[in-house]
């Protein structure tokens, strides 16, 4: 891995800026060199959210990431509609299927379809569907370990959320083998 | 010998730049005596704004800070939060206070600000050639109301005491006069409770003086002091209208 | 300390009470608002530490004015529009020198402009918005670890020569999350605050905090005087960093976010054999006139790249002396400029100057 740009959008409340910001602690807990970068403002209230997310071996450059995304999580439709364009060729494409009824429409990417809310149902809380596609994700790339993942969700949630962990990890797990 | 009678040491021996027949020499005295009578010079900080008063910080015998025009609640609200066991007073005109200043003078009321106000309201701009203020009284002429001020121009004058006995933070609300010695003496007596309000913590406090400006009323001392007592006495009624209620 | 995963309006916050900032005074405004938010958390946890949450920016400039006056360490923050607001006491700060240390989360301008990042405030920043004779440090971090740093620097330097210190970044700066560091500060000998309205205890004569002066003689004397502070911290504090500038062609000149934008933009033209570099001005004032001029014998193009309609572009020009062709490429409203769209700049002029 030299260096991963991962663009993840959906509706707000998806978990799309904490599975981002899961991802960056997992990295820095790895001494790699990490961004997260938001969007914010009104549209951050009720609307779409997104957040880029850097994992390099090397010092970030640009926390912004253009048309230059080496991969790409879509939670909803609309996300689909705005950030395919910016995946690179050869990338990857992870579409949430449970909420997103087309194809995507490019072929120079690896394209991934996971029913991340059936699945987080089944583990039993739909809002693990996040988890699930970042799990998928980690599956594909390897840029962070599962276990740099689980470190970083027990330091953010704290003793108090601490039981949460397990269904996450659950998550994670049905989301790697969703793409297997 | 006996002494009767010496400059209060709240005072510096600097000689004041205010007009023959200003009142501002006298509500500068009742605020240094005060001062010296609670024992709380020493660990008082004064804010001085713009206007005549603006050089009142070469006139008070403490620490001093002089504010930008309307912001010197801000001022002593920083001061303030930084020494809490301090006494931290503003000193204002009615420009500065009433119209530039009316959001920082409202808000430090607001939030309950543990500092004392000194108001002087002497309905007239004096620093900058006798302008019209929020105060200036109905048909009373100035610079800028050459024809005397009107409603349909100007509104009517603003009672700043009644505006902020409305608030629960300004815990002390008093309008004084000094335009005799009777009424001197009674400003005094509410510029020592605010400042005691204050120091024992309980909110934000503001006198208001009624004052006089001979130079841009364009009228002598003498006749400024029956001015005030005829015609803004009875716009602006003395008395207390906010105090805190003893032993809370 | 171990590094931690912050956002970077709240590693600026924590910066600033590792640094013994214990008063904040501020007013909401969008790309900043955690700033607040996490100070309002913090400082209430600090013995005699305080957070107030002012009516306006104005009145929040002028609590810091008191503040520092009283000898605190102390700190407010805005965006853009809020920044203008606080001119006024930014001027009165600087005139009575006082320390205090403001920080802009800067956005799209003019009047209330937009919200995204933007660096459109660089002539409100190094040039002053507020009247008289008076400049004040502007630093311009380009990661969260620099301005961590920074900030805690700022607090040194601004007691040290008893002037307000801004640190200016823009919404990317206050909205991304990179680990960060608290680092012990380089320890500069601090001159104790003699000056502060702390209470006289009728000991010595008042100290009066002031920024006017009626008499001509006395205040060209005090402005003298600041301007004498002002060459000092020129000669002092000038901070920048070369990137591959040695051999450089095209030196771009950015700073902030945009700079790590156009390292971006370096890195891939040199992949491609354009000899490319770029001078990151650390400080806008004072501004590295010394990087600039050192690179006018060596290269044959400057091109300053920057999120405005072309600012600090100004002073590439007086510090080239016109002695290379300045170009200027930006994006402004809070549109970012894309390493592509500065590579294909430098190609242009690269085209250009064969």
């Amino acid at each position: 891995m030299a260096e991963e740009k991962i663009i993840m959008a959906g509706f707000g409340g998806q978990g799309v800026m904490s599975m981002g910001q899961l991802l960056t602690y997992a990295g820095m807990l790895e001494d790699k060199n990490v961004s997260w970068l938001p969007s914010y403002g009104p549209e951050m209230r009720g609307g779409t959210a997104n957040c880029s997310v850097i994992v390099s071996e090397k010092q970030v450059g640009s926390p912004v990431i253009t048309n230059d995304a080496t991969s790409a999580i879509v939670m909803n439709l609309p996300s689909l509609d705005k950030f395919e364009k910016d995946v690179v060729e050869g990338g990857n494409l992870l579409i949430n299927e449970s909420l997103i009824e087309r194809k995507a429409e490019r072929s120079d990417l690896s394209i991934y379809y996971i029913k991340a809310n059936e699945i987080a149902n089944e583990i039993g809380n739909s809002k693990v569907a996040n988890m699930v596609m970042l799990g998928a994700y980690l599956e594909l790339t390897k840029i962070v370990k599962v276990e740099s993942v689980i470190e970083a969700l027990k330091k953010v949630f704290g003793p108090a959320k601490e039981h949460l962990v397990p269904m996450n990890k659950e998550a994670l797990e049905r989301g790697a083998e969703s793409i297997k | 010998m006996t002494v009767v009678y010496e400059k209060t040491k709240g005072l510096t021996e600097k000689q004041t730049h205010y007009c023959p027949g200003c009142t501002h020499g006298v509500i500068h005295k009742l605020v240094g005596e005060v001062l010296v009578e609670l024992g709380i010079l020493g660990k008082t900080v004064g804010v001085a704004p713009v206007g005549c008063s603006v050089l009142a910080y070469d006139y008070f015998n403490c620490d001093m800070h002089e504010a930008a025009h309307g912001r010197a609640p801000a001022v002593a609200t920083g001061i303030k939060r930084v020494l809490p066991d301090h006494a931290v007073f503003t000193y204002q005109g009615d420009g500065d206070l009433a119209s530039i200043g009316t959001a920082e003078i409202v808000h430090a009321a607001h939030r309950g600000e543990k500092f004392t106000t000194i108001f002087v309201n002497n309905a007239i701009y004096g620093m900058t050639g006798g302008q019209m203020a929020p105060t200036t009284l109905i048909g009373q002429k100035a610079t800028t109301s050459p024809y005397g001020r009107s409603v349909a121009d100007a509104g009517m004058p603003l009672r700043v005491s009644e505006m902020l006995a409305t608030i629960d933070g300004a815990v002390f609300v008093e309008r004084v006069s000094v335009h005799d010695v009777p009424n001197i003496r009674k400003a005094k007596k509410a510029i020592k409770k605010a400042f005691e309000v204050q120091m024992e913590g309980k909110g934000f406090g503001i006198v208001e003086v009624l004052s006089t400006c001979p130079t841009n009323w364009g009228i002598s001392p003498i006749e400024s002091l029956s001015w005030l007592k005829e015609n803004m006495i009875p716009y602006y009624p003395l008395g207390n209208f906010r105090t805190p209620e003893e032993g809370k | 300390m171990a590094k931690m995963l912050m956002k970077g309006n709240e590693a600026i916050g924590a910066a600033a009470i590792q640094a013994g900032c214990k008063f904040f005074f501020g007013y909401p405004i969008t790309p900043q608002n955690e700033l607040p938010e996490y100070m309002s958390r913090e400082l209430p946890k600090i013995e005699g530490g305080a957070f107030v949450q002012a009516e306006s920016e104005v009145a929040a400039i002028n609590m810091i004015y008191g503040a520092a006056g009283a000898g605190a360490r102390c700190m407010t923050s805005s965006s853009s529009p809020g920044m203008a607001l606080k001119q006024e006491g930014i001027s009165y700060i600087a005139g009575a020198e006082l320390p205090a240390v403001i920080v802009n989360i800067s956005r799209g301008g003019p009047g209330l402009g937009g919200i995204q990042p933007s660096q459109a405030d660089y002539f409100q920043s190094t040039r002053g918005g507020g009247n008289g004779d008076y400049r004040h440090l502007v630093y311009a971090p380009a990661s969260l670890q620099e301005a961590v740093d920074l900030v805690m620097e700022a607090f040194d330097v601004a007691d040290y020569y008893r002037n307000p210190v801004i640190v200016l970044g823009d919404g990317m700066i206050g909205q991304m999350m990179e680990p960060v560091e608290f680092k012990k500060s380089n320890g500069r000998e601090l001159p104790a605050k003699d000056w502060a309205t702390t209470g006289t205890k009728e000991e010595r004569t008042p100290n009066i905090i002031n920024s006017l002066a009626l008499d001509p003689a006395k205040l060209e004397e005090h402005n003298r005087k600041l301007t004498r502070k002002y060459k000092e911290i020129e000669k002092n504090e000038v901070r920048h960093e070369d990137y591959k500038t040695e051999d450089a062609d095209v030196v771009i000149v950015a700073y902030g976010t945009t700079a790590r934008i156009a390292r971006n933009a370096v890195d891939a033209l040199r992949e491609e054999g354009i000899k490319a570099g770029m001078m990151r001005p650390i400080t806008l004032w004072p501004f590295p006139e010394a990087a600039i001029q050192k690179v006018t014998h060596t290269a044959k193009a400057l091109l300053s790249v920057e999120m405005s309609e072309g600012q600090m572009v100004e002073d590439v020009r007086l510090a080239n002396e016109g002695k290379l062709p300045v170009h200027f490429y930006g994006r402004s409203g809070g549109m970012i400029p894309s390493p592509d769209e500065i590579a294909d700049k430098v190609k242009e002029i690269i085209g250009g100057v064969k």
